[in-house]
């Protein structure tokens, strides 16, 4: 191998809760099939796996991953006295913060720790708009791209000619100015940051060559670009999207599949991208959803539970399962949800301590059990 | 037929001067018409150039006037906005509440009600990540406005009946003999005095005095909770109860003065102390005047203006708590009209939105646009409804960071460019006609003075002007006619880049 390059996190946000019990289905259990009246996922349907567990019909691309032995599946993982809100759970697991309402999000604390001086501006980047509070901390810089083919500023100004001479002009009214005072000098450096950022994003899919066909759909386009920005080593150690659509509180077994199958469909597309560019072993995905959904359905779909599953993919992850599927009777349940077994606080530690290599006890508030979830651990 | 507040606020303005001349300034902006314009960009968002002309003939003061009692207060009306989204109808949750704030504020011929709304929204932050749902908020900001301006007594006895906030810091939870005190604690630390004037016995007793201030009918809403997974104390518009066998009717000292206290004895006592004075004092310092520090660093870090909190501090005790008066005086004061004040302060989120939008018009009627106006101020930081903690948003510099910057820079430059926008299409037009687009720094100076007389530093200013240089001299050589497409996209390359910059940031 070349030079040891720098490990990138990437993490998948599946926002409105992904039901557990439809993705990785424990579908030889008499409780599962009795919960599930109107949607279990059939022995015809189910994509089998082991254990008496399968997986959604939508998740082939995983399934060939896991065989490869590329994907931990993380059982019951979840929070003491779990939220059902969407947003304070989603608030949650952004902070790591379950007792109280946070404002540093962990990545981003992370950020601060991988480039204490901000000096690059392109340390974190998420895919899509607006800032997740995961990477929100005061003073850490992070781009966050829309379409990395369309990205930077002024973006509203049509013409190409235009827009260049009023970026090269943007350039010099940021530039500071004595005597201007801390404030414009703090939007000065901001302004020429942003500038920066865009720069140098720019850059990636330019220098970007891959025969891989990615899925024509959103989340695609955000790996793929997620693949050109870790391709194009700027440098970037942790990459944020997300994938909405799992609150499936009605038609349930159609939604789920179809966006489980645009999930997978793409994840497989980039994994095969890294792995052709030689350069899957510097990369581990982490996928989670704020909450999983209840044992019990409502006739077309679930409402809001707890307990939850997550996963980690890569070359350098130990692929199998973690932890116990909760039970599923009904005398085991939490008001008639999972109990969680697994408190993601301790796979935060697994990433920022053996991944990312920075220390997790202050971004976690704790020491939590880790799952060691990694086939090899630096011990630097 | 829906009006837009521009057209309303010239009717107010049409009555109060008799002087019908919208005839163009060409001389560099008057003292007068500097002032007007950061007197709206601070208790407003900001003006359009045929506002700031007709207020500087009204006169400095009779604008400080004409905003604190705004002679009409109106807004898009609601019946319309709800024909065209039904989501606006019962405003239970995101997106539509924070939108209908948005037409609120872009509309509105009343804007520091608002601007105020903004304020004591920043510092009795609640939000819909706990209370699961939005209705009772858009209920507690409407008792902002009605309210926010008035006596402090009065709004501070208000918020602590407010059902959302009582469930936004767990006052239903607060009972006799089992005292909850989160309430009790942030209405000392977070809405009254600050940390520091205070001992954690007068946060116990303060928390006693308030057992029995609760959510009427909780046994219906914890059913609608068992019965809806996704709402946990369900969409109905809650409401306050005071339970008087749920109170704790034992002795209690409290800042000194002892008695059965219950809790509007409690609002008594803290609106009489100046250390509430002094701390609204700098929270109005902060919205309207100067940016402070991080409200945690008060106790720690004198103000910036002392001298100025006095004022205003005064103001509130000559007035029998009226933040109107302490308002009045601070509109009035040298320190808010002085030169280092002005264009200083960085914008919010809500102000470059809105204060956006106001400048290109296209709010006659509802449009899809209010919601990515709404999502965009999420995008920069200030999701409306949705406050980063019990703490608020904490302003200043924070504002600020490339991600925001890129989405401030970049909406504006948006919206701003957008000729299909009909106060958009007004400025270029006017431009066009001014001829100032054969110069280019009659150009810079014409655009400029419609986006509100926006002020630029001598080296922005001169930077702008070479660029509209460069795109005068692209232009068709010869006779250009009015509308030429070649000239209207020099004047909107113009317009974006002057929004782009720096001081376009600043209020």
């Amino acid at each position: 191998m070349a030079k040891k390059r720098d490990r990138a996190l990437v993490v998948i946000q599946l926002s409105g809760g992904n039901d557990y019990l439809n993705c990785v289905v424990p579908y030889e259990n008499g409780h599962y099939k009795d919960a599930r009246p109107n949607l279990k996922i059939t022995d015809d349907r189910v994509i089998p796996l082991d254990n008496g567990l399968g997986l959604n019909p939508g998740m082939r691309p995983v399934k060939d991953l896991y065989d490869r032995g590329k994907v931990a599946i993380l059982h019951g993982i979840g929070y003491p006295e779990p939220n059902r809100s969407h947003f304070r759970s989603m608030d949650i697991w952004h902070t790591a913060e379950p007792a109280k309402v946070g404002d540093k999000g962990w990545l981003g604390q992370a950020v601060r720790e991988l480039d204490p001086a901000g000096e690059n501006v392109v340390t974190a980047v998420n895919f899509g708009n607006g800032l997740p509070r995961a990477l929100a901390a005061p003073g850490v810089p992070v781009a966050s791209v829309g379409d990395l083919t369309n990205y930077g500023l002024l973006t509203g100004i049509e013409g190409h000619r235009q827009r260049e001479q009023a970026l090269a002009t943007f350039n010099r009214i940021y530039a500071p100015v004595a005597g201007s005072g801390a404030v414009m000098d703090y939007l000065g450096k901001t302004g020429q940051d942003a500038l920066r950022g865009a720069e140098i994003l720019q850059t990636a899919p330019q220098k970007y060559r891959s025969d891989v066909e990615y899925p024509d759909n959103p989340f695609a386009s955000s790996l793929k670009g997620v693949a050109q920005v870790h391709m194009a080593d700027l440098g970037t150690r942790v990459f944020y999207t997300q994938y909405g659509g799992f609150d499936t509180h009605a038609d349930e077994v159609k939604t789920q599949e179809r966006l489980w199958s645009h999930v997978s469909d793409s994840l497989a597309a980039f994994y095969q991208d890294l792995e052709e560019a030689g350069r899957s072993e510097e990369v581990v995905v982490l996928l989670f959803s704020e909450f999983g959904r209840r044992v019990k359905d409502n006739g077309t779909g679930t409402d809001h539970g707890s307990g939850g599953v997550a996963f980690l993919v890569g070359d350098q992850v130990k692929g199998g399962h973690y932890n116990e599927y909760p039970e599923i009777e009904t005398s085991a349940l939490v008001e008639g949800d999972l109990r969680f077994n697994n408190d993601f606080r301790g796979l935060y530690t697994d990433l920022l301590e053996d991944w990312l290599e920075v220390d997790a006890q202050p971004i976690v508030g704790g020491q939590y059990e880790k799952l060691r979830p990694f086939v090899s651990v630096s011990t630097g | 037929m829906v009006r837009d507040a521009k057209s309303r606020l010239q009717k107010d303005l049409a009555r109060m001067s008799p002087e019908e001349n919208g005839a163009m300034v060409t001389t560099p902006a008057s003292i007068e018409t500097q002032l007007i314009s950061h007197l709206l960009r601070r208790a407003g968002f900001g003006g359009t150039r045929d506002e700031i002309d007709r207020f500087s003939k009204l006169g400095y003061e009779a604008t400080v006037e004409h905003l604190l009692n705004p002679p009409s207060v109106e807004s898009m009306p609601q019946d319309i906005i709800r024909r065209y989204h039904v989501d606006q109808s019962d405003l239970r949750v995101q997106p539509a509440t924070g939108a209908n704030w948005i037409y609120r504020m872009v509309t509105t011929n009343a804007p520091l009600l608002e601007k105020i709304a903004l304020l004591w929204h920043r510092v009795f932050a609640t939000g819909q990540t706990k209370l699961i749902q939005g209705k009772v908020i858009v209920t507690q900001l409407e008792m902002f406005r009605r309210l926010g301006l008035g006596n402090y007594r009065d709004l501070l006895l208000a918020l602590s009946r407010d059902p959302a906030m009582l469930m936004w810091l767990d006052n239903q939870d607060n009972h006799n003999g089992a005292i909850n005190e989160n309430f009790g604690r942030e209405i000392l630390e977070l809405f009254s005095m600050g940390v520091g004037n205070y001992t954690e016995h007068d946060i116990y007793e303060c928390s006693r005095a308030f057992t029995g201030w609760t959510i009427a009918n909780t046994p219906y809403n914890t059913q609608k909770m068992r019965n809806n997974t996704a709402r946990p104390y369900g969409y109905i518009a809650w409401q306050f109860k005071y339970d008087d066998s749920d109170h704790d009717h034992g002795e209690k000292t409290f800042l000194g003065k002892t008695g059965d206290l219950n809790g509007e004895e409690i609002v008594d006592i803290i609106c009489e102390q100046r250390a509430t004075a002094r701390f609204i004092a700098r929270h109005l310092y902060h919205h309207f005047v100067a940016d402070e520090v991080p409200v945690p660093q008060w106790p720690h870090v004198p103000p910036k203006d002392p001298e100025a909190i006095e004022l205003m501090a005064d103001a509130y005790f000559s007035s029998g708590y009226s933040i109107g008066e302490m308002l009045r005086a601070t509109f009035n004061s040298g320190f808010f009209k002085s030169e280092a004040t002005r264009n200083a302060r960085i914008k919010s989120p809500v102000e470059v939105v809105v204060g956006s939008l106001r400048l290109s018009g296209g709010y006659e009627w509802p449009t899809m646009d209010v919601y990515d106006a709404s999502a965009s101020c999420g995008y920069m930081g200030q999701g409306l409804l949705a406050p980063p903690s019990v703490e608020g948003w904490q302003g200043g510099e924070e504002w600020v960071s490339t991600g925001a910057m890129m989405q401030r820079v970049n909406y504006a430059s948006r919206i701003i460019g957008d000729p299909s926008r009909p106060g958009v299409r007004e400025i270029i037009d006017a431009v066009c006609r001014s001829g100032a687009s054969r110069d280019a720094e009659t150009l810079v100076d014409e655009c400029l003075r419609h986006l509100g007389y926006l002020e630029l530093g001598v080296e922005t200013q001169r930077e702008i002007v070479e660029f509209a240089r460069g795109q005068v001299a692209q232009l068709p050589q010869g006779g250009v006619k009015q509308r030429d497409e070649a000239v209207e996209r020099a004047v909107i390359a113009v317009l974006q880049l002057a929004v782009a910059t720096r001081e376009f940031q600043l209020a």
